[in-house]
């Protein structure tokens, strides 16, 4: 029998069977949609995390307080204690340097901001004016906070986008002053539209001078420094300064956690690489299951047209040309369930982007295609069985049956 | 040389802890073109002796020699190609694939032969003009009489041009009238000098065949033809059974 009339055959074979057909189509399907939805669930958490942190930028190391045991990151790297403050002077330090081209000091807190009868909470980032470079950030008018020293409490602040909507309204807000817990600042720039951002949006921050938080709070420790390093080569190396300068400044003690964006990527590629595989496994179970339901289909099918495979045994033809008709009946099934769960988890998928527009929840091709084959394999592989057993009947006894 | 010829053929099969012998020492010569009906009570292995006639079964000992070629040491592709060239089956539940079209069942030969699709309906449309079932080609088996049926069964038999017919029991699930038709029909082809093997229950059918074969316990009863065919060919002597 000719290939194409050894798959005509089959073809019909399966559309005989609109029951039995559609009910292994749908397994297959929901084996394949799995796939492809969990795994673009869990690739696009990842592109999303990555995406957030590689906006930090690459050549930047962020300074935590407390030492981290591992030395690597982990979600400890973010709420470690703190056995020793940072301080202004810790910050000053790092400009020391050779390979440290720009620090940004962080305090922050919550307070309230005020203007005229207008009162609202907000939190408050104290930095320098280095801090706009170093995250690659943008005004919208004014100016950012003026180039001053690290302890110069000046009485100026940036506001946020969405701050100054509500505050100020259509009004200019450039040049005013406004309350921020007890201190009067001036006004004497907007931050663009930030949107996405790790850590604070600064669409709703106001951000004044390290000094002017400090004081605001009453506090002479930070939360972090930021640390632009000259180059990303220069990264490994810059680290190895940091750390001296700060251990010597620390009694032989680092008790410091330098972070970067890659070895956070890093982190974060693998947990979420290793998450978004697992739950592909889990899917390929599915698959498993939905090839195991292939084989006893198959078997039915082999039983119910045992009167046929006699009669074409008697029409001559071979085992090889019944294997064959059976093979491709199965792998015909799983195609059409591999194409219908394909399409079923690209819808789904959509319906996730949709509803959480922040996650690029788009199924990785590596995942489709593990999915497709899986799709087809399972079903050849547990086609070849029944199909073996429908080319082995015996012709007499075959056609005695029904 | 005969087209047919056997010589002492046994057959038999295990039921539970015994032996049921349904052909034993069977002996026997048809040359091509005859008309030959094989009779004898139920169980008289009939059916298996068509069956290895027809390549779909293999005896325990014994030789058959088809057109000069002995069979019974051919692998099984290659007893199917043979089965494919030279043999057609009629059945008496007629084995319609219910799926296909009384046209499509009629090509199934053609399409485990590989012949090409073109050929394939000329020759289709030849057969169904033939038996008069241009009408019904488009038709499923469960949309066809019983004489219907059995003449698209009888179609796929010879598509091929076989050069030997197989029939048990054409007529058994047919009423008389039909079979009747079926009967005319599977006796103008062996006019055309397709050889014609019937297994029949029915004396009146068998007494239409130029010869006929009683079967018994697996053994050849009578043969109307015995006496000529003694005289050119004493049968072997049968070998005491294990
Ligand atoms: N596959 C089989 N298994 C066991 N016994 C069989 C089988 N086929 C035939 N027989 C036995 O062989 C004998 C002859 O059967 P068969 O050729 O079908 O007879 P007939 O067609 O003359 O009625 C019977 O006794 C039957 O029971
Ligand atoms: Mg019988």
């Amino acid at each position: 029998m000719s290939p194409a009339d050894t798959l005509r055959f089959a073809g019909r074979a399966a559309f005989a069977y609109p029951l039995r057909t559609a009910l292994m189509v749908l397994a297959m399907a929901i084996g394949v949609a799995a796939v492809v939805v969990l795994t673009a669930l869990g690739d696009g958490a990842r592109r999303y995390v990555i995406g957030e942190f590689a906006s930090l930028g690459a050549n930047l190391v962020i300074v935590l307080p407390g030492r981290n045991e591992t030395g690597g990151v982990n979600a400890g790297s973010f709420i470690t204690n703190t056995p020793r403050d940072l301080t202004l002077a810790d910050a000053s330090a790092l400009l020391r340097a050779p390979l440290v081209s720009r620090i940004a000091p962080l305090s922050v807190g919550n307070s309230e901001i005020a203007v005229g009868g207008r009162l609202r909470e907000t939190m408050v980032l104290g930095t320098t004016a280095d801090y706009l470079a170093v995250r690659h950030l943008a005004l919208a008018e004014g100016r950012f906070l003026p180039q001053e020293s690290l302890g110069h409490a000046s009485a100026v602040a940036v506001i946020g986008g969405t701050l100054k909507r509500e505050l100020f309204g259509n009004e200019a807000a450039v040049g005013r002053m406004i309350r921020v817990g007890d201190t009067r600042l001036r006004v004497v720039g907007v931050m663009a539209a930030s949107g996405q951002g790790l850590g604070f949006n600064t669409d709703e921050l106001v951000i004044v001078p390290v000094a002017t938080a400090q004081a605001m709070f009453n506090t002479n420790t930070l939360f972090r420094i930021m640390v632009e390093v000259r180059g990303r080569d220069a990264l490994a190396a810059a680290q190895r300064q940091m750390e001296d300068i700060l251990r010597s400044r620390r009694e032989g003690e680092l008790d410091v956690t330098l972070i970067t964006q890659d070895a956070v990527l890093g982190t974060f590629d693998r947990i979420l690489g290793a998450l978004t595989l697992a739950v592909a496994g889990i899917a390929a179970i599915s698959l498993a299951v939905a090839g195991i339901l292939v084989m006893n289909v198959m078997l039915v099918a082999v039983t119910q047209r045992t009167g046929e495979i006699g009669l074409l045994k008697a029409l001559g033809a071979t085992g090889g040309d019944i294997r064959r008709a059976f093979l491709v009946e199965a792998a015909l099934l799983s195609l059409a369930g591999a194409l219908a769960g394909y399409g079923l988890g690209q819808l789904g998928a959509w319906g996730i982007r949709l509803a959480y527009p922040v996650l690029p929840a788009w199924p990785p091709d590596w995942a489709v295609a593990a999915g497709l084959g899986t799709a087809l394999l399972t079903g050849l592989l547990f086609g070849v069985l029944p199909a073996r057993r429908a080319a082995r009947l015996d012709p007499v006894q075959a056609l005695a049956k029904r | 040389m005969a087209q047919i010829e056997l010589a002492g053929i046994d057959r038999s099969f295990t039921v539970g802890d015994s032996r049921v012998h349904a052909l034993s020492a069977l002996s026997l010569a048809i040359e091509a073109g005859e008309y030959v009906a094989i009779m004898g009570p139920s169980g008289s292995g009939k059916s298996t002796l068509l069956n290895l006639l027809g390549l779909l079964d293999r005896p325990d000992a014994g030789h058959y020699r088809l057109e000069g070629r002995d069979v019974t040491t051919l692998s099984a592709d290659e007893q199917a190609a043979v089965r494919r060239s030279r043999i057609g089956f009629v059945f008496q539940s007629f084995h319609l694939v219910p799926r296909l079209s009384a046209a499509e069942n009629i090509a199934l030969p053609l399409t485990l032969a590989g012949i090409a699709p073109a050929e394939r309906e000329r020759r289709v449309a030849r057969a169904l003009r033939d038996f008069g079932l241009e009408e019904r080609a488009r038709h499923r088996p469960d949309e066809l009489s019983g004489g219907q049926r059995q003449r698209v069964a009888i179609a796929r038999a010879t598509i091929m041009q076989p050069a030997l017919l197989l029939a048990d029991e054409p007529t058994g699930n047919l009423d008389r009238h039909t079979g009747e038709e079926v009967t005319q029909l599977l006796e103008a082809l062996n006019a055309a000098g397709t050889t014609l093997i019937v297994v029949t229950h029915d004396p009146a059918m068998g007494r239409r065949a130029r010869r006929q074969l009683m079967m018994e316990d697996g053994k050849l009863k009578s043969d109307s033809a015995r006496q000529s065919s003694r005289a050119e060919r004493p049968p072997p002597a049968p070998e005491p059974l294990g």
